[in-house]
């Protein structure tokens, strides 16, 4: 008996509709996020993510409207992020119906916004989302939706936002995103046994054999994907069965 | 039956109002004195820090109400820091006197371990529970915290625990008082069944 790994499929959303993108590029329609939500609540998801990922000002209405509906769905925690630049944003992605908060390129900008989020929300509620790039031996913080490099090692900032109060890093690798190649093993590796905090790997999975390396190997606490669940190239509760055979300790739903 | 959901502001009062919708049971917020003394039954939600919660039942003067009617019986359930809130104090603020119904202090768990605890744990089931009735005892639920209440605190009411570094209260039942350390509004059908069970015992 021990605190099982998780399984969590990420939505990226633009204007109420999920997209999908290949290195964070090519986007295209992959389907309803209310649909989508309710699927895997049903399916045996741990978590689930929503991300805006165009995070423009004049669209966020729409974004707090998807994550209402999708929350609608789940009886289970619902983490949501994407453009949350203040407490203010935060708040309303709270409100909503977020039982998380994630930040990424605000945080980078101004690191005192983890610590804001933290005392208000707590840290179990404030998720530090990093997207790191492979730089030789070590890994650059990459912000802007991966776009743009800051010269940050992602092993010490991930230390560094821990130690302001983020609960959780959700940590993916820029190289592997969209490739269905793998999760990265050494950066999940590193990242876990250098932070207190439960990692959630990333980036580059598709088959289930991926999953089961990314927490043997890997010693993430939780795996994310996105479009092999919507594609259903990975169903969950198999995905699971798997796991299990294999000695990882997975929830199955009663 | 109506349950009175203590709304202070920083909780997660949406999350539990919505399980309870979807069990068919109408929820009232409150957030001043009278509805929550003279509620049918309490539910006292919680996520964030141990200070928010109790400074916000003082300084909304809700401490007296809700303690007046947990004494006269009215079915209470705490989840997360509405279990934390019914000890002495608690770690995470050492300084703020808790709703002091149960014996004890609630300490951090131990450094050795990830913290917060945070995703689907199992339980270990010590006696007969009302709040478990007709949950597999395999059963996982969602836990997102880095206080808990040691079992050394036991006060007799402590049904079942869980561990992550430590042995920790996760159920306890008391007379009228029920309270879970994990979030039965985001544990799946296993958590709705625990909450269907606070609202049988309640009814």
């Amino acid at each position: 008996m021990s605190l099982a790994r998780r399984i969590i499929p990420c939505l990226d959303t633009d204007g109420g509709r999920v997209v999908k993108g290949v290195n964070f590029l090519r986007l295209r329609d992959a389907g309803d996020p209310v649909a989508l939500a309710a699927r895997y609540n049903a399916e045996g998801a741990d978590e689930l993510v929503v991300l805006d990922i165009a995070a423009s000002r004049d669209r966020r209405p729409i974004f707090l409207d998807t994550i209402r509906r999708v929350a609608a769905e789940l009886a289970i925690p619902l983490t949501a992020g994407g453009g949350i630049r203040s407490l203010g944003d935060a708040r309303a992605v709270v409100r909503a119906g977020a039982d998380k908060v994630t930040v990424n390129t605000a945080a980078v900008a101004r690191p005192a916004l983890i610590s804001e989020l933290s005392r208000e929300f707590g840290a179990q509620a404030v998720v530090l989302a990093i997207d790191a790039k492979c730089a030789g031996s070590r890994w650059n913080v990459m912000v802007r939706g991966g776009y743009d490099s800051t010269g940050l090692d992602v092993v010490s900032w991930a230390k560094h936002g821990a130690s302001l109060g983020a609960g959780e890093i959700l940590l993916t690798s820029v190289d592997r995103d969209g490739t269905q190649s793998g999760f990265d093993i050494p950066l999940t590796a590193e990242i876990s046994r250098e932070v207190s905090v439960p990692v959630i790997a990333s980036g580059g999975a598709k088959l289930p054999e991926h999953f089961a390396r990314v927490f043997a190997e890997g010693a993430a606490d939780a795996a994310l994907a996105a479009s092999i669940f919507h594609d259903s190239v990975q169903r969950i509760r198999e995905l699971k069965a798997f796991l299990n055979a294999r000695g990882v300790e997975v929830r199955f739903p009663c | 039956m109506n349950v009175t959901l203590i709304d202070y502001g920083a909780g997660n009062a949406t999350s539990v109002e919505r399980a309870l919708q979807r069990l068919g049971v109408a929820s009232t917020r409150a957030s001043a004195p009278e509805p929550i003394a003279n509620a049918e039954a309490l539910l006292l939600p919680g996520v964030g820090h141990y200070a928010t919660l109790i400074r916000a039942l003082d300084e909304g003067a809700l401490r007296q109400p809700l303690l007046e009617a947990i004494r006269r019986g009215a079915p209470f359930l705490g989840i997360c820091l509405g279990l934390q809130a019914l000890y002495e104090s608690s770690d995470e603020a050492p300084d703020l006197a808790g709703l002091d119904l149960l014996l004890g202090r609630v300490r951090a768990l131990p450094a050795q371990v990830k913290l917060p605890h945070m995703g689907w744990n199992q339980l270990s089931i010590k006696r007969t529970s009302r709040l478990l009735a007709n949950v597999a005892a395999d059963a996982y639920f969602y836990f997102a915290h880095s206080y808990a209440a040691d079992v050394a605190n036991d006060n007799g009411a402590s049904v079942a625990t869980c561990r992550h570094g430590a042995e920790f209260v996760a159920v306890l039942e008391r007379e009228n008082i029920s309270a879970v350390q994990f979030h039965p509004e985001k544990s799946g059908a296993a958590g709705a069944q625990v909450l269907r069970n606070f609202l049988e015992l309640a009814s």
